[in-house]
């Protein structure tokens, strides 16, 4: 089982290679991929050192091309590709199928993931992607049950990677708008949920105050913690009652899963995070490198070492952490 | 002077869990209205089984007779092994063809060969992505609802010859699908044993901001505009030449929503009034932010657009 780390910068794929990632995933520097923050992702000459500091080391380099353009755009997606095939990455991870199809014709030699912006959430699903593009594995969307994955596992024509930690989408990825309902950019056509561009803080009489584009996000008492206005775990009134009317703050932590995960097939574990710090990624790949390889050693004896755990829950959102979908009453 | 089109109509699928008599009644008003293409099944929440595979038959054979062409609509998200085989069943069906809303019902269709509408959550953003799916047999690509109208344009130029448009046209915006229940959350129910509440909120459930500000509307594991989108108070009659306007049923006045399309189709421009009249058919206000290329959740002009 690969471990799967993120790069959002230089730095962050440097701890990632020397702290035991399997793989690192990257984006350039613009709206072709899911992660589109101000300061994040690669340069031309950042992403030739990075993936050759990668290589050098025996840690395989995945690229995200994984948004959605739009005619206007589509030049920029077209010479991504181009670049991408260029530097002598180890896949190309994708959800368009245009852009798929752009990649097979003129890079055939490239290797193909389907992102988790794809949002396959079946054999049937990934099947399509295969026979069209020949991709060699699928990322799958944090939205199904441990039965159900074994389902798509075993059925699937090609290995399959899931999320094992980060901060967690409730939504399908690929499947929401929210974002660009809100602020006129979302993660299929910018690459960014909930920009910071739009976002406002407000001290006010009745507390501290967020806002995305104007819409009131949340509220905090004084000493409540305040997180990122992500527009989906704000505080909202339904039925004359208050809460997070879609989900809180949390992140997903499948670590105790690991020898399920494993047992059933699952190719690798992604970690969710480019935006996040170096620190981020050195915590988080060391703990996960060391759950990786005890649980391989011995699956049926395997229990994460609450040191890890507690690691995995300070660098959490609202230093929570869910099973997500995996937890049948979750989903 | 621009040559301009007269847009076929089309109903999309009920969105919401209505009861078995609701949705008879509804579609038996439907049969002498001015609609062209009924969408048909339920896309949302495969827990809602007011009407079976065969029931839906039933209806799409009757607005057959009645000259609509039928299609049958398959869910959005797929998790449970049943889902695909209620899928299977559907694009098996022999009958009517199929709108394909996940890449899974795309690949059962085009493995029998048989012609399917691309629907909404296909996520076909570039004429790319769509001549890839119009070589698996896709003869319709219906717009994801975030596009603007300059991208509608932009693709439009560009299409294989032979496909037809479709867009979104009238109705609160589907946004988001989860593999959760907000509905059953809002009421403090697990998803396993949601009781179906969602049959008691016939426009969905909706949710405002801490300021009382109407935002969006659950509706079960999607996720809507609280906001109802209207073409018709965003762009002039026949211009963008769109082969197929869609309206997505609510709860009330849908023969008058079909009436006004009918009357705007032809080329009879919306005055003040009748937007204003038909903002009082939504259940909050307007929004068209989207066609306007800015926040989908943007009123947009209040200028009613004339034929230019």
């Amino acid at each position: 089982m690969e471990l799967v780390c993120p790069a959002g910068n230089l730095p962050s794929l440097k701890v990632a290679v020397d702290h035991g990632a399997d793989a690192v995933y990257m984006g350039f520097r613009d709206d072709t991929n899911a992660r589109h923050f101000a300061g994040l992702n690669f340069n031309d000459k950042r992403a030739r050192d990075g993936i050759r500091y990668a290589q050098e080391r025996g840690t395989r380099v995945f690229l995200a091309i994984n948004t959605y353009p739009q005619p206007a755009g589509w030049p920029r997606w077209e010479e991504a590709v181009d670049k991408a095939a260029n530097l002598g990455i180890d896949a190309l991870i994708c959800a368009d199928i245009g852009v798929m199809q752009y990649a097979c014709d003129h890079a055939p030699q490239l290797n193909l993931h389907l992102s988790v912006q794809g949002s396959a959430t079946s054999a049937e699903a990934v099947s399509f992607y295969h026979d069209h593009f020949g991709i060699k594995r699928a990322v799958l969307p944090r939205v199904l049950s441990l039965k159900q994955l074994r389902r798509v596992v075993s059925a699937s024509p090609v290995p399959i990677e899931v999320f094992g930690f980060g901060s967690l989408c409730v939504m399908v990825e690929g499947r929401c708008l929210l974002s660009s309902y809100v602020t006129g950019q979302s993660p299929n056509t910018y690459g960014a949920c909930s920009p910071a561009s739009a976002v406002r803080w407000d001290k006010t009489p009745r507390g501290l105050e967020s806002r995305l584009n104007e819409v009131l996000i949340d509220r905090y008492a004084d000493g409540e913690n305040a997180g990122y206005p992500t527009l989906c775990k704000g505080r909202f009134h339904v039925h004359g009652k208050t809460g997070y009317a879609i989900e809180e703050p949390v992140s997903l932590n499948t670590m105790e899963l690991l020898p399920e995960l494993l047992a059933m097939g699952v190719a690798a574990i992604k970690i969710e995070g480019r935006q996040r710090s170096p620190v981020y990624v050195e915590q988080v790949a060391t703990v996960w490198r060391a759950a990786i390889d005890a649980c391989q050693k011995n699956p049926s004896g395997f229990h994460p070492d609450p040191a890890w755990q507690q690691v995995l829950q300070s660098v959490s959102e609202g230093a929570q952490t869910t099973f997500g979908a995996y937890h049948r009453p979750w989903q | 002077m621009n040559e301009s089109i007269i847009s076929r109509l089309s109903l999309g699928p009920v969105q919401y869990h209505w009861t078995r008599e609701q949705l008879l009644d509804f579609y038996t008003s439907i049969s002498d209205t001015q609609v062209d293409i009924v969408y048909l099944g339920e896309t949302v929440c495969s827990k809602r089984r007011m009407l079976k595979l065969d029931d839906w038959l039933g209806i799409a054979r009757e607005l057959s007779e009645a000259g609509k062409e039928v299609i049958l609509s398959t869910l959005a998200l797929i998790e449970a092994e049943s889902e695909i085989l209620s899928m299977k069943r559907i694009c098996e069906n022999g009958q009517f063809r199929v709108e394909a809303n996940d890449m899974a019902s795309v690949h059962m269709l085009e493995k029998i060969g048989a012609p399917f509408v691309g629907g909404p959550t296909l996520n076909l953003y570039n004429q790319k992505s769509i001549e890839v799916l119009a070589k698996s047999g896709m003869y319709r690509w219906v717009m994801p609802v975030e596009l603007s109208r300059k991208t509608f344009m932009d693709i439009r130029n560009e299409l294989p010859g032979g496909l037809e448009t479709e867009v979104f046209a009238y109705g609160r915006l589907p946004l988001a699908f989860s593999a959760r229940c907000f509905t059953a959350r809002a009421h403090d129910l697990p998803k396993d044993d949601c009781q179906l509440r969602c049959i008691d909120d016939p426009d969905g459930l909706l949710m405002k901001t801490r300021e009382d500000e109407e935002f969006l509307v659950l509706n079960g594991i999607q996720t809507q505009s609280a906001h109802t989108f209207n073409l018709i108070a965003a762009e002039p009659p026949g211009q963008a030449k769109i082969d197929v306007l869609r309206i997505s049923p609510q709860s009330r006045d849908n023969l008058d929503i079909i009436h006004h399309f009918d009357a705007w189709r032809n080329g009879c421009a919306a005055d003040t009034d009748v937007a204003r009249m038909m903002e009082e058919m939504m259940p909050t206000g307007v929004c068209n932010g989207y066609w306007l290329g800015e926040p989908g959740m943007n009123r947009g002009s209040v200028e009613v657009p004339l034929p230019g």
